[in-house]
């Protein structure tokens, strides 16, 4: 990740040249960004059709749909799974993150943290239902060890879905905090304790501000995502797990009622954003162009908050 | 005087590497006490162990009498300015002078008290709010020594601060540093490897070398009097002659160059362990063409090379004959030697009492840190 200088709304002047280079991305993101939301937006106020589809009837039943309590549950498990699972990532990619940093072993601990990503994401989630089954690697070994007497159930469960899901996007946490702690320079840390901070006083005070762009990263590439999860939690999840990217697809498929589909992956839309852009403010940077007074705009988080638009557009 | 800080016996080993042996310091109250020596001898670990950062392995060192071992770096009444500053990037420069005071809870109106008050004395009054991108590379020094000096430390621990700056400003800054000192009175230990800086602030300097302490002395006393060949080496300019050492049937010593040639030297002379010695003559002790032909004075003809211009700092490179070395010489600007040019003959001379000799040390400059 290269570290541009956050002027995201600078280029905005009629005329100028930054327009015409502006304009394969305007035309990227109009086409496969803006069209998509728009069709979204539109379907979500029409007639279900009869097996799936729309018909150009306008109507507001899926915004009634979604009062219904059901809705309401399945988005509070999506957000304890993700809240759970992100901390946990956030955990151990601190850590992870900053050891790398320090480490004379750097090519070495990327690729490792790499290698996981030449292996198509569906495959992983079966080599984890290979190890976690009733019959998998790890049932096999506790019963071979005598630690267990019969299969102990580890899949179907949202303890499985927290550890695939954390296993999944680690790597995202991991490298932009990476790539952040290996910028920051450590003997600022000596100059707090030497001024006469703790050991905790000068993390606080002097290592996590200036980390704070990649911790911020890192949440947004994890929490994003996770929220968003729909294959994770449809092939190692069980009824305490279902979340909105498993409701949305079975309305979409089973239901057939795509007008409420539409409709909750509006709401999931509005609400990330409106999380992120709190977020972002609280943490003192200017994300649409506005003047940043006071603090300095942090670059990853700009480009995290366009990371994270298209990643609630493309919903995985 | 009270002795701020004291290093008795002091050694630290890193594997079977041993930094810093055996070394021992004493600064009083209120002094500028340099340590000089090339890099990789030890003089930064040396500042870190005062400063809490490294353990020392044997040895103690004492802050106005109190034993510093086992005390944390940010407990110790020292503070360090760091060879790269590390001023806080996130923080403005008012936040970078008041952290240290906010770490000891120190109320709001002291603080801003203290911070503006130390602002003006570094001669950047009202500059609190700008960041630290907004200044320039010897504001960044000030600010960096203000954040120390603001919290009153019984030692200001100094670590190469103007090398990163550019000749112009750093011959600036000595200047500024030796008057801050001298106003504020707090002690200060220096560490460098640039001889000049040393020289001109320091009111001791100790010539450190492979982890050893080769004299503690005055500027004028290293200069004048230098104890060791190192020393004679490191500090100033000094003209390097091979010789081997012989005494004469009245007792007088000589010293006897390759090309046969006897150069007198004073004082007296061990030869037990050998002959082999190194003779230092100062390029100004060198006199060219010098008028009668004193007792003292060892004369020789020899031929000019160059004219190394350099205003009041001129010298001549000359080959005296049958040298293999050159010898460079002051070259006074006086108008008398305007006459001198390259290839010329002249009669170079020195006064035997303003030459050392010392044993051949193959004493080596380590380079890597």
């Amino acid at each position: 990740m290269k570290r541009s200088p956050g002027r995201a709304g600078a280029a905005g002047g009629a005329g100028s040249p930054g327009g015409l280079y502006a304009a394969p991305s305007l035309f990227w993101l109009t086409v496969f960004f803006l069209a998509p939301l728009a069709i979204i937006v539109a379907y979500s106020f029409l007639t279900p059709g009869p097996r799936g589809g729309v018909e150009w009837k306008p109507t507001l039943d899926a915004y009634r749909a979604i009062a219904n309590p059901s809705f309401a549950r399945v988005t509070l498990n999506t957000i304890v799974v993700a809240i759970g699972a992100t901390a946990v990532t956030m955990l151990i990619a601190v850590p992870c993150g900053y050891y790398m940093a320090r480490s004379s072993r750097q090519t070495l601990l990327l690729m490792l943290v790499m290698i996981p990503f030449w292996t198509n994401f569906l495959i992983r989630i079966y080599a984890w239902i290979a190890i976690l089954g009733n019959e998998g690697f790890l049932n096999d070994l506790l019963i071979a060890t005598g630690l267990a007497r019969q299969s102990v159930r580890f899949l179907y469960n949202r303890g499985a879905v927290m550890l695939v899901l954390v296993y999944t996007y680690l790597p995202y946490a991991i490298l932009p905090l990476y790539s952040t702690i290996d910028k920051f320079d450590f003997s600022l840390l000596e100059a707090a304790r030497d001024l006469g901070a703790s050991k905790l006083g000068a993390i606080n005070k002097v290592l996590l501000p200036n980390i704070k762009g990649g911790i911020l990263t890192a949440f947004l590439f994890t929490f994003i995502p996770i929220f968003g999860a729909y294959a994770v939690p449809l092939l190692v999840g069980g009824t305490d797990s279902y979340m909105l990217g498993n409701l949305i697809a079975d309305e979409l498929t089973k239901s057939r009622d795509w007008p409420l589909a539409s409709a909750i992956s509006l709401v999931i839309t509005l609400v990330t954003t409106m999380g992120v852009l709190l977020l972002l403010r609280a943490n003192g940077t200017s994300v649409l162009g506005g003047s940043g007074d006071g603090e300095k705009p942090v670059p990853e988080a700009s480009s995290a908050a366009a990371y994270g638009a298209q990643a609630i557009g493309g919903s995985r | 005087m009270q002795i701020a800080l004291s290093v008795k016996n002091v050694t630290k080993r890193f594997g079977d590497f041993v930094a810093v042996d055996d070394v021992s310091l004493s600064v009083e109250d209120g002094k500028f006490f340099s340590i000089l020596g090339p890099s990789g001898c030890g003089k930064t670990t040396l500042l870190r162990m005062i400063a809490g950062f490294y353990e020392q392995s044997g040895g103690t060192i004492e802050l106005r009498g109190q034993d510093m071992t086992d005390v944390e770096p940010n407990k110790r009444p020292v503070n360090l300015v760091f060879q790269n500053l590390a001023l806080f990037p996130m923080m403005n420069v008012y936040e970078n002078i008041a952290f240290g005071l906010r770490r000891r809870g120190e109320k709001s109106p002291a603080i801003a008290k203290k911070v503006n008050g130390l602002l003006e004395r570094v001669g950047l009054p009202g500059a609190g709010k700008k960041t630290i991108d907004q200044l320039s590379g010897g504001q960044r020094q000030r600010i960096a020594i203000a954040r120390c000096l603001v919290l009153d430390p019984t030692v200001l621990l100094l670590d190469e601060p103007l090398g990163a700056l550019d000749a112009k400003l750093r011959e600036h800054m000595k200047v500024e540093l030796k008057k801050l000192q001298a106003q504020v009175g707090t002690t200060f230990v220096y560490i460098t490897h640039d001889q000049s800086e040393a020289m001109v602030m320091s009111d001791a300097v100790a010539v450190m070398n492979a982890g050893r302490f080769e004299q503690i002395g005055t500027p004028q006393e290293l200069y004048h009097n230098p104890a060791s060949s190192f020393v004679a080496q490191f500090v100033g300019n000094n003209n390097k002659l091979r010789a081997v050492m012989h005494k004469d049937e009245r007792g007088g010593f000589f010293a006897r160059y390759g090309n046969g040639m006897d150069f007198k030297v004073d004082g007296a002379f061990d030869l037990s362990g050998g002959d082999a010695y190194d003779l230092f003559v100062r390029p100004e002790s060198l006199v060219i063409n010098p008028v009668e032909a004193k007792q003292e004075l060892n004369v020789m003809p020899a031929a000019v090379k160059a004219i190394l211009f350099d205003g009041g700092n001129s010298r001549l490179l000359v080959t005296p004959d049958g040298f293999a070395d050159e010898l460079v010489v002051a070259l006074p600007q006086t108008k008398q030697f305007d006459h001198i040019r390259a290839g010329d003959r002249v009669r170079i001379g020195w006064d035997a009492s303003k030459s050392v000799c010392f044993k051949r040390a193959d004493w080596k400059i380590y380079d890597d840190e």
